[in-house]
């Protein structure tokens, strides 16, 4: 089973080795084709109009779309999760702590109260979640990280980090061994 | 619960977000505008693109702030901006905007002789070129958190950038097989930390993310450039002195991306029409490159 790397730009060597390290086989996905040769995606951190620019070009976002409707495990980081939010119960705000001078890093609580060093970097803000939605960590009164059945996102950076629990989280989810709570 | 800002972190950080992307030089709201349409990931802010600065003359210096506000305003990409080598209060300036990144740039004429500007003391986080891998760390023990090729900015003329890149790796490679001896030896030479040398061998890679600049005209120099390990590629005058910019900067911004498909950066090189008006490294006045280091 290979699990693919969003590869249009941003932090793709960060998670290919993040899930390398974890055990995973990993592909770059570029265009629809390669898509079809994994079993989960993640999408870096980057420019989001940027990517979503490129993927409509090759009509990526159309294959991706199919894909995820169809149950495929996804993980957005960043970016990452401002392209997944068409695809959940959420509203998500680019940019929406500031400027590069507004990123900052935070101790939070992840995992039954265990602490993560997570790396907000012109970050989004994940502003509404609805029911359908499970609530993995806050930053304060924030929600920056959730998923919603097949589909995880958060408004951090695991691979910026040598924590590898996210990560171990997502291979876990692919797996089902960590069913979604509120599905 | 405490946040941490401006941590050397979160500098980098920003780069790595960047990699595989195209930055674009930008003298205006519009062409922002226009470089975020194509596709960049980033502008940067400047008040002549580099071979009008070879064109005119004179002393080129940091941009007028209001310039650099109408370009945060007009894109949501991150605007980066540049500072004379040396400048530290052009790069107070610069901070107290909130932009995104400074380039401590050869570009602009050089205010201090002696010294870069200190970076590690700012909040902002800067990207200095290199020609070689002693100045790429000089830059970085300075406080840099990114570093690019110098090239020769406003020629249309790749073949400096490929040179610069060609050293820097050759030198890293050969940093890779010295004993704790040469380590010593070659820190000693570049006039840089040991430690920082020793993490450099040991790793084998720079610290940082490393960009591909100076002379990158058309989606063939962005690829080359690519291939050869750069993570991204910043162009200057090669967009917005090109006779199309719009279609010119899109296709760069393909090529970086399918950098490894040939069949993919034919198609879009087709029909750009005229590249910019480029320049041979022999007859240059002045070499950019010289300047800083």
């Amino acid at each position: 089973m290979k699990i693919g790397v969003l590869a249009i730009q941003g932090s793709v060597k960060e998670h290919k080795a993040a899930l390398a390290a974890c055990g995973a086989e990993v592909l770059e996905v570029r265009v629809p084709d390669d898509l079809t040769r994994v079993a989960a995606l993640v999408i870096p951190g980057g420019e989001s109009t940027t990517i979503r620019k490129l993927m409509k070009l090759t009509g990526l976002d159309k294959a991706l779309a199919d894909r995820i409707r169809g149950g495929m495990p996804v993980y957005g980081t960043c970016a990452g999760a401002i392209l997944l939010e068409d695809f959940m119960d959420i509203e998500v705000e680019r940019n929406a702590y500031g400027r590069q001078m507004d990123s900052f890093e935070a101790e939070i609580k992840i995992f039954k109260g265990k602490s993560f060093n997570a790396i907000f970097i012109r970050a989004p803000k994940i502003l509404k979640t609805s029911k359908g939605v499970e609530i993995l960590a806050k930053y304060g009164k924030e929600v920056i990280m959730c998923r919603q059945g097949n589909i995880l996102v958060s408004s951090f950076h695991p691979e910026l980090t040598s924590d590898l629990r996210v990560h171990k989280y997502f291979l876990k989810m692919i797996d089902g061994q960590v069913p979604s709570e509120k599905c | 619960m405490a946040k941490k800002k401006n941590t050397p972190l979160l500098k980098k950080g920003l780069a790595q977000m960047l990699k595989g992307g195209v930055i674009m030089d930008v003298v205006d709201p519009e062409q922002a505008k226009i470089a975020e349409d194509a596709g960049a990931v980033a502008v940067m802010a400047l008040e002549r693109v580099p071979s009008d600065i070879r064109k005119d003359g004179g002393v080129a210096r940091m941009s007028d702030p209001k310039m650099i506000k109408g370009i945060m305003k007009a894109v949501t990409i991150p605007v980066m901006a540049k500072v004379r080598i040396g400048h530290f209060v052009e790069a107070q300036i610069l901070e107290a905007l909130g932009v995104d990144y400074i380039d401590e740039s050869e570009v602009l004429t050089p205010a201090d002789e002696e010294a870069h500007v200190y970076k590690g003391d700012f909040k902002v986080p800067f990207v200095c070129g290199a020609t070689s891998l002693g100045e790429a760390l000089r830059r970085i023990s300075e406080g840099a958190a990114m570093i690019r090729t110098k090239g020769e900015a406003g020629t249309g003329n790749v073949v400096e950038a490929v040179r610069h890149w060609k050293k820097i790796t050759r030198e890293l490679e050969a940093l890779t097989k010295m004993k704790a001896d040469g380590l010593k030896k070659a820190a000693k030479e570049m006039r840089v930390p040991l430690d920082l040398v020793k993490s450099v061998a040991k790793e084998g890679e720079l610290p940082v993310v490393n960009f591909a600049a100076g002379g990158i005209a058309t989606p063939a120099d962005a690829a080359m450039m690519m291939q050869l390990g750069c993570d991204g590629v910043f162009v200057g005058s090669g967009i917005f002195k090109s006779s199309d910019p719009a279609k010119r900067g899109k296709a760069i911004v393909e090529a970086v991306m399918h950098y490894n498909d040939p069949a993919k950066i034919a198609a879009i090189s087709e029909g750009l029409g005229e590249a910019m008006d480029s320049l041979e490294i022999k007859d240059l006045e002045t070499k950019y490159a010289d300047r800083g280091v």
